[in-house]
């Protein structure tokens, strides 16, 4: 891991900016997490807090041309890959200005203009789906990477393997990413997998990989820009298993009977953004006014965001039938189902 | 005209699909060296290589989510999956990605994506290799689902579903396969959206899709013998259903019968008799009947298949009840 190139820009403005990103998603969410209880968001919402480095760190390393594969729990995602927190906010409220037309809400969130082909909210469901976007891509001739986001929970269904296996069979340019929150929502990994090193999975079919600091955006970047790098030369998949932790519950409907606040507390010494301000303090790059500065923004960013939603329409009932198959031409419109 | 197979028919429809447009191609289980499970694609790793018919390992959910993916970022793919039996290892990609990604993305994105399987019974290939599960996929908004029963069908679907925006599942009857007929040589794309009356009559409507058409005209041969008119309808699309031609056809004979492979509860074979039911209640001389596979997994032996399966002879006597209770 030590060629030049590798290296990530770690000027000021960048280290500033991965700080300034992970900041945003974690108070996008709190400020999700708080308006649930104000029950303007409903269904499930799955927080990713904690989790940021990983977003953060990953997207450094794609281009718009590359393709995004996410989970239920991609609001992180969603935000680092470019979808404004407007868009994003109003699909949490299910208003018509969101992502997804307000039609999937927090687990849904689809946008075409920066390739964010879903949110998926079946565990492994987006893998075949990202093996089947880097297949599209390369059989048209694009030297374009699809980054795919799963948990380690998704290791154990059968999707995971299969589609794996066929991205390696079929040199396909995908990058997964295990993002290993240690839990499969109540289950520890120890209890779910007979193999609790995942690389292993990806060696057993012929996919290079390796195990990241998750808490850490810097060690994500870099790792995900050589991997990506692997990816784009070789034309094969990648695999990175990036160890993590989730610090809230796995929805809001959890009451987090199967881990200890220890050790909750234990990982929380590691929060990613804690982590990086400190080492950017330390480096002298991080300025006295710099923090309480980017938390005024990113509230502003996100009270616009909750207003922007508030003031966003429903869709009308009318609609309610509109794309569930494109519009047909007159001589369909009497037989819709 | 030229005479020829609903096999050659499936595999002119691959061929001349593949040659009009580089977006498609095709994948599935042996599709390429083996030539199809049914001999469907034989011929066609030869002429388009192996970019374009992609044998794929036996992963269901992998290779069919593939080609959901491939729709979704600009490709026309054609999926085969072997038999409907083992599109259930599938079934989460079809239901949850598939039928669902234009709605839940608010109309961003489409699945462009074709899903060819065998269905049926009749071969004694007993229980896992002989189901009939048309209607769970017309359960699902967001699909369509078509059954060519036909050489022209199994010709002329293929195109138009291609050029649907939305996923099409195409359900070929494994023993519609060695059918002989003729075909018009400039045969090419069909609708996919109509039924069609097969037969004319005047005193009864068989409704039926895919091998089953051909029992309902067999069965009216029969019934004809007895001056008994029977009209047949080849229901051609299950998703959706062209209640329009059911109706006026239902409305003229005011007596049907439904003819359906799958088991009786929750059939296509009861969405039928409701809608008829529903919309054309008063015009109805006799209830709704219907001939479905015996509540059983399909048991090995020929005189037990038979005996589970639709057969003419039970069309004919459910005919025959219809016109004794009420004529």
């Amino acid at each position: 891991m030590t060629g030049r190139k590798d290296k990530p820009h770690l000027d000021r403005n960048h280290a500033v900016f991965l700080l300034k990103e992970m900041m945003r998603i974690r108070r996008f969410e709190e400020r999700c997490a708080e308006l649930y209880g104000a029950t303007k968001i409903r269904g499930f919402l799955h927080l990713y807090i904690g989790e940021e480095a990983n977003a953060v760190g990953v997207m450094q390393a794609l281009t718009p041309a590359d393709a995004v594969v996410a989970t239920y729990r991609e609001h992180g995602h969603a935000l680092a890959r470019g979808i404004s927190v407007r868009a994003l906010m109003a699909e949490m409220y299910g208003k018509v200005e969101g992502t997804s037309r307000g039609r999937g809400g927090s687990m849904h969130v689809f946008d075409a203009a920066t390739r964010f082909y879903g949110g998926n909210a079946i565990v492994a469901g987006g893998m075949p789906l990202a093996v089947g976007v880097a297949l599209a891509d390369k059989m048209r001739g694009a030297e374009s990477v699809t980054a795919c986001f799963f948990g380690d929970g998704a290791a154990a269904e059968g999707a995971f393997h299969e589609s794996l296996n066929l991205a390696a069979l079929w040199n396909l340019p995908v990058l997964f990413i295990c993002e290993n929150n240690r839990y499969a929502m109540g289950t520890a990994i120890e209890r779910a997998q007979a193999q609790t090193d995942l690389v292993k999975h990806a060696e057993g079919y012929a996919i290079p990989g390796e195990t990241v600091d998750g808490m850490d955006v810097v060690a994500v970047e870099v790792a995900a820009r050589r991997a990506v790098a692997t990816v784009r030369q070789a034309g094969r998949p990648y695999f990175l298993e990036n160890q993590t932790y989730r610090f809230r519950a796995h929805s809001m409907y959890d009451p987090e009977l199967y881990r200890s606040k220890a050790e909750v507390e234990e990982w929380k010494k590691k929060d990613p953004i804690t982590h990086l301000a400190n080492r950017l303090e330390s480096a002298g790059f991080l300025h006295r006014d710099d923090l309480p500065r980017l938390a005024a923004e990113i509230e502003a960013e996100v009270e616009d965001g909750v207003a922007y939603a508030e003031a966003g329409r429903w869709e009308p009932v009318e609609d309610l039938g509109k794309d569930v198959v494109a519009p047909r031409g007159a001589g369909r419109a009497g037989v819709a189902a | 005209m030229s005479a020829t197979t609903y096999r050659e028919a499936v595999r002119m429809a691959l061929r001349d699909a593949l040659r009009r447009d580089q977006r498609v191609f095709l994948m599935g289980e042996d599709v390429g060296r083996y030539g199809g499970s049914y001999a469907c694609s034989k011929g066609l790793l030869e002429e388009f290589g192996p970019e374009r018919i992609r044998d794929t390992p036996l992963s269901e959910s992998a290779f069919v989510g593939a080609g959901i993916g491939a729709a979704l970022a600009g490709m026309r793919p054609i999926v085969e999956i072997m038999t409907v039996n083992f599109s259930l290892l599938a079934l989460d990609q079809i239901v949850n990605n598939a039928a669902t990604i234009r709605h839940m993305s608010g109309g961003q994105f489409g699945v462009p994506l074709v899903i060819r399987m065998a269905t049926g019974a009749g071969r004694q290939v007993a229980a896992q290799h002989s189901h009939s599960l048309e209607c769970w996929y017309a359960h699902i908004p967001g699909i369509r689902v078509v059954a060519p029963a036909t050489i022209e069908d199994a010709r002329g679907m293929l195109q138009t579903a291609l050029d649907d925006p939305d996923p099409v599942v195409i359900f070929e009857h494994a023993m519609l396969y060695g059918m002989e007929g003729e075909l018009a040589d400039d045969a090419g794309a069909v609708d996919i959206d109509r039924a069609a009356v097969r037969r004319v009559g005047r005193d009864v409507t068989l409704i039926a899709f895919g091998a089953n058409v051909h029992k309902a005209l067999a069965a009216a041969q029969e019934l004809e013998r007895v001056r008994v008119g029977a009209e047949v309808i080849d229901l051609r699309s299950l998703r959706p259903l062209d209640d329009a031609t059911i109706l006026a056809s239902v409305r003229k004979t005011r007596r049907a019968v439904v003819v359906d492979e799958a088991w009786r509860s929750g059939s296509l074979a009861a969405e039928i008799s409701a809608r008829i039911m529903e919309q054309a209640f008063y015009d109805l001389d006799a209830p709704v009947g219907r001939v479905c596979t015996e509540e059983v997994p399909i048991p090995y032996p020929k005189h037990l298949e038979e005996a589970a399966l639709p057969q003419p002879a039970k069309i004919v006597v459910a005919v025959e009840a219809l016109l004794g209770a009420h004529g």
